[in-house]
């Protein structure tokens, strides 16, 4: 456990040492900014945060493997991981350190964009089970990302790869209810169980990027579902344990 | 303190070290000889626990490097060829850190530190950012963090490479300091680097332990001709190579092509030239004689160690000659 914490305070300073966290931070303040005053600023809009919410969940696509894509590739590069490595540390200890830095970051950018929030007490009387339900999806669908994020950061030195592999493998998992619909029988519902729950579709007012059938969609309206949280804790799981495996190969390499 | 026994590492189908076996007792300091490409850093990531050999048994400290892995990771400090640094952190906390990886806890860290930072004289520089060292004082950022945690066993891969040679002597002697605390392995591609450091030499070739010998044996044993650097003023090279010739110790003379163009033109009254001399028949005598007899000026006569290179050469013709 010490070493877990000691590799995520390490992270975090790293964070606010350069500028990706700011600029991130104001990348995602200005995105979904832009997504709630859109579903807000309608004449007869209900006062929630569905608008911020679909903008969060669709920009973190990119956001999240941007936040992770050094994490694992830098220590490649500066030949550091070799340190990590012929430290007392096991491996599971390096990945969790770095995704709590990350996830730390994240919940951060979410508390500050919880003004949305502020801003709806005071001029509508909001619903607070969405609410609730919907900062609680976000905060386990940044999880999901934000583990595919590290497990691509892991397999070169390039951060620029990780960013990509990251996104592509995000952008698959989302785009994966254009393939399903048109399937049928148990293919379509095999994949569309794997729908991570954004849209492309940010710009129609109705689904604000909020895919009908993806796991995101229940978190939106207010249901927290056993199999929502199963799936976003099944993905985080399983690309921890991947990037255990990948930082574990290296060694037999 | 560190045991291998018939170790071999292939990466894929490719063999990098092959039936290795060689122990280093507590308080020893091993120089590990090669050229390139030999198997130094590969043995060196098994001893350390970074990687695993394909097969035989390597123990550090009576734990196996696989089974044990933490245990012995605990025991080692490790110095890897390319200084590992984050470039964006202060040299304070960066050593902090890697002492707090490395299993330290605060107060410990806080009590060890001024006197590794005082150690590697690095006092000065202790707020700086890593990346804005110059590279030998990355390279004792780099070996601070190998001992701070005060390991049993050090282990340095090139320590000294690429490093200007004012840093290189300082950087040695601060390693010949640190060997009489430490169990020590120490590879290199200089032979009077590890002449000057270690009490014993390991050579390897193409994977194989070639020789294992104390230093100063080890350049004797495969010292058959004595090389001697010479200046003279007034000389031109024929006559003088011929006159180098005629006397009885000496096997060969030439022109010293090694010497740089600048200064061949800027002192052109100096020529250098290299004798290889039999050894051990006070040829550097017979040599300052001739050239007095001649009436030219002597300036130079330095004998010159044997580089590795060319020890290595002496090792594999020996071996083909065997075959």
């Amino acid at each position: 456990m010490r070493f877990i914490s000691v590799i995520a305070i390490k992270e975090i300073r790293t964070y606010f040492a350069s500028p990706m966290a700011y600029v991130v931070s104001a990348a995602f303040l200005a995105i979904t900014g832009f997504f709630f005053v859109a579903s807000v600023s309608d004449a007869f809009a209900e006062a929630s945060i569905r608008g911020y919410l679909a903008g969060a969940i669709f920009f973190m696509i990119f956001m999240s493997p941007a936040l992770t894509m050094r994490l694992l590739a830098e220590e490649q590069k500066l030949g550091t991981l070799e340190l990590l490595l012929t430290s007392p540390l096991r491996e599971f200890e390096i990945v969790f350190g770095k995704f709590i830095a990350a996830f730390a970051m994240t919940l951060i950018m979410i508390i500050l964009s919880l003004y949305f929030v502020l801003v709806l007490f005071v001029y509508g009387d909001p619903d607070i089970g969405p609410l609730l339900s919907g900062l609680l999806g976000l905060s386990m669908y940044a999880c999901a990302t934000l583990a595919v994020g590290l497990f691509a950061s892991s397999l070169s030195s390039n951060q620029i790869v990780g960013l990509v592999v990251g996104s592509g493998i995000l952008t698959a998992l989302t785009i994966i209810d254009f393939v399903s619909a048109r399937l049928s029988g148990i293919a379509s519902e095999v994949l569309n169980a794997f729908q991570l729950g954004a849209s492309f579709s940010v710009f129609d007012l109705d689904s604000f990027g909020v895919a009908e059938g993806g796991h995101f969609a229940d978190f939106a309206r207010g249901i927290i579902s056993v199999t929502d949280i199963a799936y976003y804790i099944s993905i985080t799981a399983v690309f921890l344990l991947l990037t255990v495996l990948v930082l574990e190969a290296r060694r037999w390499r | 303190m560190i045991k291998i026994e018939h170790m071999s590492k292939s990466y894929g189908p490719y063999p990098a070290v092959i039936d290795v076996s060689f122990e280093v007792l507590k308080g020893e300091i091993v120089g590990f000889l090669g050229p390139n490409g030999a198997g130094k850093t590969t043995t060196m990531r098994v001893v350390t626990g970074f990687t695993p050999p394909t097969e035989g048994e390597v123990t550090v400290g009576g734990y196996d490097v696989v089974s044990h892995s933490l245990e012995v990771r605990r025991h080692i400090g490790y110095l890897p060829e390319t200084v590992p640094l984050y470039l964006d952190m202060t040299v304070n906390d960066y050593l902090t850190y890697m002492g707090e990886i490395r299993g330290m806890n605060a107060s410990w860290v806080q009590e060890r530190l001024p006197k590794v930072i005082d150690m590697v004289k690095l006092g000065e520089y202790r707020n700086t950012l890593v990346g804005r060292l110059s590279k030998g004082y990355r390279q004792r950022t780099g070996i601070a963090q190998a001992i701070l945690h005060e390991p049993d066993v050090l282990v340095m891969d090139e320590p000294t490479i690429g490093i200007d040679p004012i840093q290189v002597v300082e950087t040695r002697e601060l390693i010949s300091n640190l060997g009489e605390e430490h169990t020590m392995l120490l590879s290199s591609h200089i032979l009077p680097e590890v002449s000057a450091i270690c009490k014993r030499v390991l050579v390897i070739n193409d994977g194989r332990i070639v020789a294992d010998d104390k230093p100063d044996d080890l350049s004797e044993k495969l010292q058959h001709a004595e090389r001697i650097e010479i200046s003279v003023r007034g000389a031109e090279a024929p006559e003088f190579i011929n006159s180098m010739r005629e006397i009885s110790s000496v096997i060969d003379a030439r022109s010293d092509l090694r010497a740089s163009v600048v200064q061949r033109s800027e002192r052109e009254d100096f020529s250098p030239f290299i004798v290889d001399a039999k050894p051990n028949v006070q040829a550097s005598e017979q040599i300052a004689k001739s050239i007095i007899e001649n009436g030219w000026g002597l300036t130079n006569l330095t004998p010159l160690p044997m580089t590795l290179e060319e020890i290595f050469l002496e090792l594999t013709t020996e071996e083909n000659l065997d075959e």
